[in-house]
């Protein structure tokens, strides 16, 4: 097996990319926040809960959450993106939905939908890590009620080592596996794991751990940039 | 529906005071940013007011079109996102979004903006495919306007990628220090005409009151290179005249944020 000396980017195998967040950046939206890790950069905007259509779809029990994800068509590396979403956009949206939902409390809001647009202007791989460490923020700053936030980064593999935050020519190495994870930060929950590649039960079980330690960053960082928007000197 | 509010913007109009204290032909403020996205070969984020939008430019290679076989193409489109907008829903452009697109289209095409002969690398078989696509990001009025100075500055920003041997785009490599040949900076003023008053760059809540608009798109020399006419009310020849005039007047305020 080859031995990954040295990161693409010069990283420490566990060292994140420079990160930013900030909460407050669509004004039209009832909460909307931007995270950058990286060039990977996902905006997230938040309506609702706000009344349902088409009604067959309404939930008399609980609001619903609804997410869109969607890459700008200028956003991707190489050619154009098509507009209009596809498979794996949808698969992304769902996954997300499903990563942000269990924080949540709907109960209150029954017939109602939540809707989060995220969206991304440039990547680097990791988008749905991002796109879940913006919605998160976003969903705080539209004022809803949560158990906790939510934290992502993907771990994965490249060559021998286990390393975290991949970006695109790390998440595109042939010999290596992406494990994109989402952690509920106080709990230390997983609410999204997904893998391709190949790695060993021990190699997943260190990305998972190293995953659910770096989420305490991102955790900071959510948490500051908060703070920011809401705390006046 | 919206009497109320139309005869208090009415009389304030008389005043010549707007919703947010401007005066009618008054543009909020414009900024523009460059290089927003390192993912697309140009880009440019361009805020009027508390509307942003956002514009990237993708280039690729491609065949010409049999008609034009010396020249690159130009495609324009607009995404209006659910994201900046409580109104705007996702799935394909609608009317609006499809408007937006073409009368962008039409600035930049018609007024020669780019010199689409120096896009062609070998006559009828490869030329530069330029690609704009318009993201509204958060919507309070105006995203004709916005949009068009958005695609012109990210026009302005792209730099050609480099090329393979086997006339690919290599994407790995860092892109050239070669600029679009940009020959023009066509911007677009819409003017808007409600009761007997004529103003521009509406806020959202202005926007609903709309009876007849202009969108005029001026080039840098003052001539005009597109029209598009909306709303359901009547213009004169009289009323097209002073808004033609109006954006004439105006344009050269806009290209100044560029």
């Amino acid at each position: 097996m080859s031995v990954y000396s040295k990161r693409f980017d010069g990283r420490g195998f566990d060292e994140l990319r420079s990160m930013s967040a900030k909460v407050g950046v669509i004004p039209r939206a009832d909460g909307s926040a931007m995270f950058q890790i990286g060039k990977t950069m996902a905006y997230a905007a938040v309506y609702g809960p706000r009344d349902l259509h088409p009604k067959f779809m309404q939930n008399p029990e609980t609001g619903i959450l609804r997410v869109n994800y969607n890459m700008m068509p200028f956003s991707g590396h190489g050619n154009r993106v098509r507009p209009g979403g596809g498979r794996r956009s949808k698969e992304i949206s769902m996954v997300i939905q499903n990563a942000l939902l269990p924080v949540l409390n709907l109960k209150e809001y029954p017939n109602a939908v939540v809707d989060i647009f995220v969206e991304l202007p440039q990547t680097d791989a990791g988008t749905r890590c991002a796109a879940i460490t913006a919605a998160a923020m976003a969903l705080a700053d539209a004022g809803l009620e949560m158990k906790d936030l939510v934290c992502a980064v993907a771990a994965g593999r490249v060559m021998d080592k286990v390393v975290l935050d991949l970006n695109y020519l790390e998440d595109s190495h042939e010999d290596g596996a992406d494990i994109p994870v989402a952690i509920l930060p106080n709990s230390g929950k997983v609410t999204l794991l997904q893998m391709d590649g190949e790695v060993t039960r021990e190699q997943l079980k260190e990305a998972i751990t190293k995953a659910k330690d770096a989420c305490k960053k991102i955790y900071e960082l959510q948490k500051a940039a908060l703070k920011e928007r809401f705390v006046r000197e | 529906m919206y009497q109320e509010q139309k005869a208090h913007l009415l009389r304030a109009l008389v005043k010549n005071v707007r919703y947010d204290g401007r005066k009618a032909l008054e543009f909020r403020q414009i900024t523009v940013e460059y290089g927003i996205s390192a993912s697309a070969e140009g880009s440019a984020r361009v805020r009027i007011g508390g509307t942003e939008v956002l514009a990237g430019v993708k280039l690729d290679l491609g065949k010409p079109y049999p008609d034009t076989p010396d020249k690159g193409n130009l495609m324009v489109n607009a995404e209006l996102l659910p994201m900046s907008n409580p109104k705007f829903e996702t799935g394909p452009p609608g009317e609006q979004a499809t408007e937006i697109a073409r009368v962008v289209d039409r600035a930049i095409r018609e007024s020669k903006c780019i010199d689409v002969h120096k896009l062609c690398i070998k006559e009828g078989e490869l030329v530069w495919g330029v690609n704009i696509d318009i993201c509204s990001m958060n919507d309070e009025g105006n995203l004709q306007d916005a949009a068009c100075l958005a695609a012109l500055a990210a026009l302005k920003d792209a730099r050609l990628p480099k090329m393979t041997e086997n006339n690919e785009i290599d994407y790995e490599a860092k892109k050239t220090d070669e600029k679009l040949p940009i020959a023009r900076e066509p911007v677009e003023v819409t003017v808007v005409k409600v009761g007997e008053h004529f103003f521009v760059d509406l806020l959202s809540d202005e926007e609903i009151l709309i009876e007849a608009r202009l969108t005029v798109a001026v080039t840098e020399k003052g001539t005009i290179c597109a029209l598009q006419k909306g709303g359901q009310a009547q213009l004169s020849v009289d009323d097209i005249d002073k808004m033609v005039e109006i954006a004439q007047k105006l344009a050269p305020s806009l290209r100044k944020a560029l």
